[in-house]
C-alpha cells in the first residue's frame, strides 16, 4: 500500500505542475493531461523498465514509451522530468522560444525521453508498432507502450495500425486510450461517436480491458497481467475511463479546458486543491 | 567525341527494377535494413528482397500512413527501413506523416517512390504525380533524388543505406536507355557533368536527362556547345557545380519530368535570381494533370522531350 500512497503523491504533484506550466505558458492543453496523469505516473514510477540515466533514443534493452496524443506534453514533461530524464526546473520553458520542451514533442534539440515528434494526431501509434516490431525482429523481451486519446481515435490511421499490429502478432505493444469522452468541439460521442470501442479492438484482434484510469491500484495491476502474456500474440489496449481535468474541479468533465491556460485566479484555485508533495519546480 | 557515342543505351530498363536490384543488395551489405511495402511488392520489383529476406520485408497492406510511421519507428530503433509505394501514394498522401515521423523527427527512413512523373502512363493523373519533388524539396531534413536510368538508380538504392537521415528517392515505371556505367559510385548531391561546353548549360533530372542527351547531339551538329549536368540529387542542391557552369556559359535550360511549380526549374531560378542573375528556361509541366496515354505519347504531349530540350536552348540563347 505504501507504493501506491506514494505514486498518488507523485501524480498530485505533476497535477501541480501541469497547472503551473500551462498557467506560466499561458497556452497549452491541462485537459488530457490532467485526465491521463495517474496512467503516466504509474507507468513511468512503477510498471515500465527504464533508466532515464541510460536512455537512448533507440530504446534498445529497455521498454519503450510513445506518446501520441501530443498535446499532452504538459503531462508528458512532468513525468519524464520527475522521473529523471532532465531537471524539473526546466519544466519553466514549457513553450518558451529557443526551449527544448515545445508546445508538442519534438526531437530536435534532443529532449531525452521523446523517440519521436507527436502532435499531428493519429501518427503515435504507428511509430510504436515499428518499434514494438523491431524489438520482436530482436527477439528483445522489452515492451513498448504508447498512450493514444479517444478523440484521437477517429483518426484513420489509428485503425490502420490497429490491422497492422494484429497481423504482426506485436503482443509486446501495450497502448492506453485516454478515454475521456471530450475533444475540442465537444463531446466525443456528439462529435464523431466512436460507439462500442472496447468491441472495435476487440474485433481489430486486440486484448481489450477497460479500467478505471484514476485507480492506480487498477492500472497497475493491469498492467501486470498484460505483461504476463506477451506470447499470446495479441497487441493490449487498455481503455482508461477517466475525466478531463481530473484533480480540478472547475476543469472536471468538461471539454472547455482542452486547451486552455488557467488565468491567475483560477491557477490559484487549482493549485490550492493539489497539495505540493515534491516539492514545486 | 559524339555525346552519344560516350554515353550508349544498353539496352533500355525500368529504374524500378534498378531499385529493386540495389535494394537487395542493399539488404545484403547490411542486416539492418528492412523493407515495406503497400501491396505494390511487385511493382516496385521489392520481391527478390521479400523471397531472400523474408524476416526483414513487412507487408503494410493498403495502408500507407501506418507503414510511414512505422518505418519511423524501425528507424529509431536502429533499423534501415525502406519504404516504397507508387510516388502519389508515397508523399501526397502521407504527408503529414513524412513531415512530423520522418523528416522534423530527423528518423533514417527511405521513401522510395517508384511510377513517378507522367510516364506510368494509361492509369491516368490519379496515379500520375508531378508535384513530388516540390512536396519533398520543401521538407528541412529532406535529401531528394531523382536519378536518370536503372544504373543509376540502382547505385543511389545502395548508397543511401550509409547516409544517415530521411531520403526521397524517386523513380519510374518505363524501360528506358540505361546508359550510365554498370557499378558505379553514387555520391549524394554531387552533381554529374555529363559534356562540357561554353554555350549553355543544361541541368535535367531523371527521364530527361536522356532526352537532354540526345538533344545535346542536335545542338552540336549546328556549332552549339552544351554543358549537360545531371542534377541527380534535387536537395541537397550542388550550388558550386551549378554556378561554376554558369559563370561560364551565362544561358540555362532546365529538364524534368515534373510541374514547374517545386522542380528543378523553380529550384535553379531562385538560385540563379539571388545569386548570378541568368536567362533560364524550363522544360516541365505548366500546371496541369496528366492523363490516359502511352509513356512516349504522354511525354510528347506535355512538351518533355529531346525537342522540347534543343527548342528551349535556342530560346534562352536568343536571350543572353
Amino acid at each position: 500500500m505504501a507504493q501506491i500512497d506514494k505514486l498518488k503523491e507523485i501524480a498530485t504533484q505533476i497535477r501541480r505542475d501541469i497547472i503551473k506550466m500551462v498557467s506560466m505558458a499561458g497556452s497549452g492543453h491541462p485537459g488530457g493531461s490532467l485526465s491521463s496523469t495517474d496512467f503516466l505516473t504509474t507507468l513511468f514510477f512503477s510498471e515500465m523498465n527504464h533508466d532515464p540515466k541510460t536512455w537512448t533514443r533507440s530504446g534498445r534493452g529497455s521498454d519503450m514509451f510513445f506518446l501520441s496524443a501530443g498535446h499532452l506534453s504538459p503531462v508528458y514533461y512532468s513525468v519524464l522530468s520527475r522521473s529523471g530524464y532532465f531537471p524539473t526546473d526546466e519544466l519553466k520553458s514549457f513553450r518558451v522560444l529557443g526551449s527544448r520542451l515545445q508546445g508538442h514533442p519534438s526531437v530536435e534539440r534532443g529532449l531525452p525521453g521523446v523517440h519521436v515528434a507527436s502532435g499531428s494526431l493519429g501518427q503515435g501509434l504507428s511509430v510504436a508498432c515499428g518499434a514494438a516490431l523491431s524489438k520482436k525482429a530482436d527477439k528483445e523481451s522489452n515492451f513498448v507502450f504508447a498512450l493514444i486519446g479517444d478523440g484521437e481515435s477517429e483518426e484513420g490511421q489509428i485503425w490502420e495500425a490497429a490491422l497492422f499490429a494484429a497481423q504482426y502478432k506485436l503482443d509486446n505493444l501495450i497502448v492506453a486510450t485516454d478515454w475521456n469522452g471530450q475533444q475540442i468541439d465537444g463531446p466525443v460521442s456528439s462529435v464523431l461517436c466512436l460507439g462500442d470501442l472496447k468491441s472495435k479492438w476487440e474485433s481489430f484482434g486486440w486484448e481489450c480491458i477497460i479500467v478505471d484510469g484514476h485507480s492506480i491500484e487498477e492500472i497497475q495491476s493491469t498492467i501486470r497481467d498484460l505483461k504476463k502474456t506477451p506470447g499470446n500474440g495479441k497487441p493490449k489496449m487498455i481503455l482508461l475511463k477517466t475525466e478531463m481535468g481530473m484533480g480540478v474541479d472547475f476543469m472536471t468533465g468538461t471539454h472547455e479546458w482542452h486547451g486552455k491556460a488557467p488565468n491567475a485566479q483560477q491557477t490559484e484555485s487549482a493549485l490550492s486543491q493539489l497539495t505540493e508533495t515534491l516539492g514545486d519546480f | 567525341m559524339k555525346i552519344t557515342d560516350k554515353y550508349i543505351n544498353t539496352g533500355n530498363k525500368d529504374t524500378r527494377s534498378g531499385f529493386g536490384a540495389g535494394l537487395l543488395e542493399a539488404g545484403r551489405a547490411n542486416s539492418n535494413v528492412v523493407a515495406l511495402c503497400a501491396d505494390l511488392t511487385g511493382s516496385l520489383k521489392m520481391d527478390a528482397f521479400a523471397k531472400e529476406f523474408p524476416d526483414r520485408f513487412f507487408q503494410c497492406g493498403i495502408a500507407e500512413a501506418n507503414m510511414t510511421g512505422c518505418g519511423a519507428g524501425l528507424a529509431i530503433s536502429g533499423k534501415v527501413p525502406y519504404i516504397g509505394s507508387f510516388a502519389g501514394f508515397a508523399t501526397g498522401r502521407v504527408y503529414d506523416q513524412i513531415r512530423q515521423t520522418i523528416a522534423y523527427s530527423h528518423t533514417n527512413v527511405k521513401i522510395c517512390a517508384s511510377h513517378a512523373g507522367i510516364t506510368l502512363g494509361e492509369d491516368g493523373a490519379t496515379h500520375q504525380i508531378m508535384e513530388d519533388i516540390g512536396l519533398m524539396r520543401m521538407l528541412p531534413n529532406m535529401v531528394v533524388i531523382n536519378p536518370c536510368d536503372y544504373n543509376q538508380t540502382k547505385a543511389a538504392t545502395i548508397a543511401i543505406a550509409d547516409y544517415s537521415g530521411p531520403v526521397y528517392l524517386r523513380f519510374g515505371r518505363p524501360s528506358v536507355p540505361n546508359f550510365t556505367p554498370e557499378n558505379q559510385s553514387f555520391e549524394i548531391g554531387k552533381a554529374l557533368t555529363l559534356q562540357e561546353g561554353v554555350d549553355v548549360t543544361v541541368l535535367a533530372t531523371g527521364h530527361m536527362v536522356w532526352e537532354s542527351i540526345l538533344a545535346c547531339q542536335k545542338l552540336a551538329e549546328e556549332g552549339i556547345s552544351v554543358e549537360l549536368i545531371n542534377i541527380h540529387t534535387i536537395k541537397p542542391f550542388d550550388k558550386k557545380a551549378v554556378l561554376e557552369s554558369v559563370a561560364k556559359t551565362r544561358a540555362v535550360v532546365t529538364a524534368e519530368e515534373h510541374l514547374i511549380a517545386g522542380g528543378l526549374g523553380e529550384l535553379v531560378s531562385g538560385v540563379l535570381s539571388r545569386e548570378m542573375p541568368t536567362p533560364v528556361e524550363i522544360v516541365a509541366v505548366d500546371d496541369l494533370f496528366g492523363q490516359s496515354g502511352k509513356p512516349s505519347e504522354l511525354m510528347e504531349e506535355y512538351g518533355l522531350t529531346s525537342n522540347e530540350v534543343y527548342e528551349a536552348v535556342k530560346r534562352v540563347l536568343k536571350r543572353k
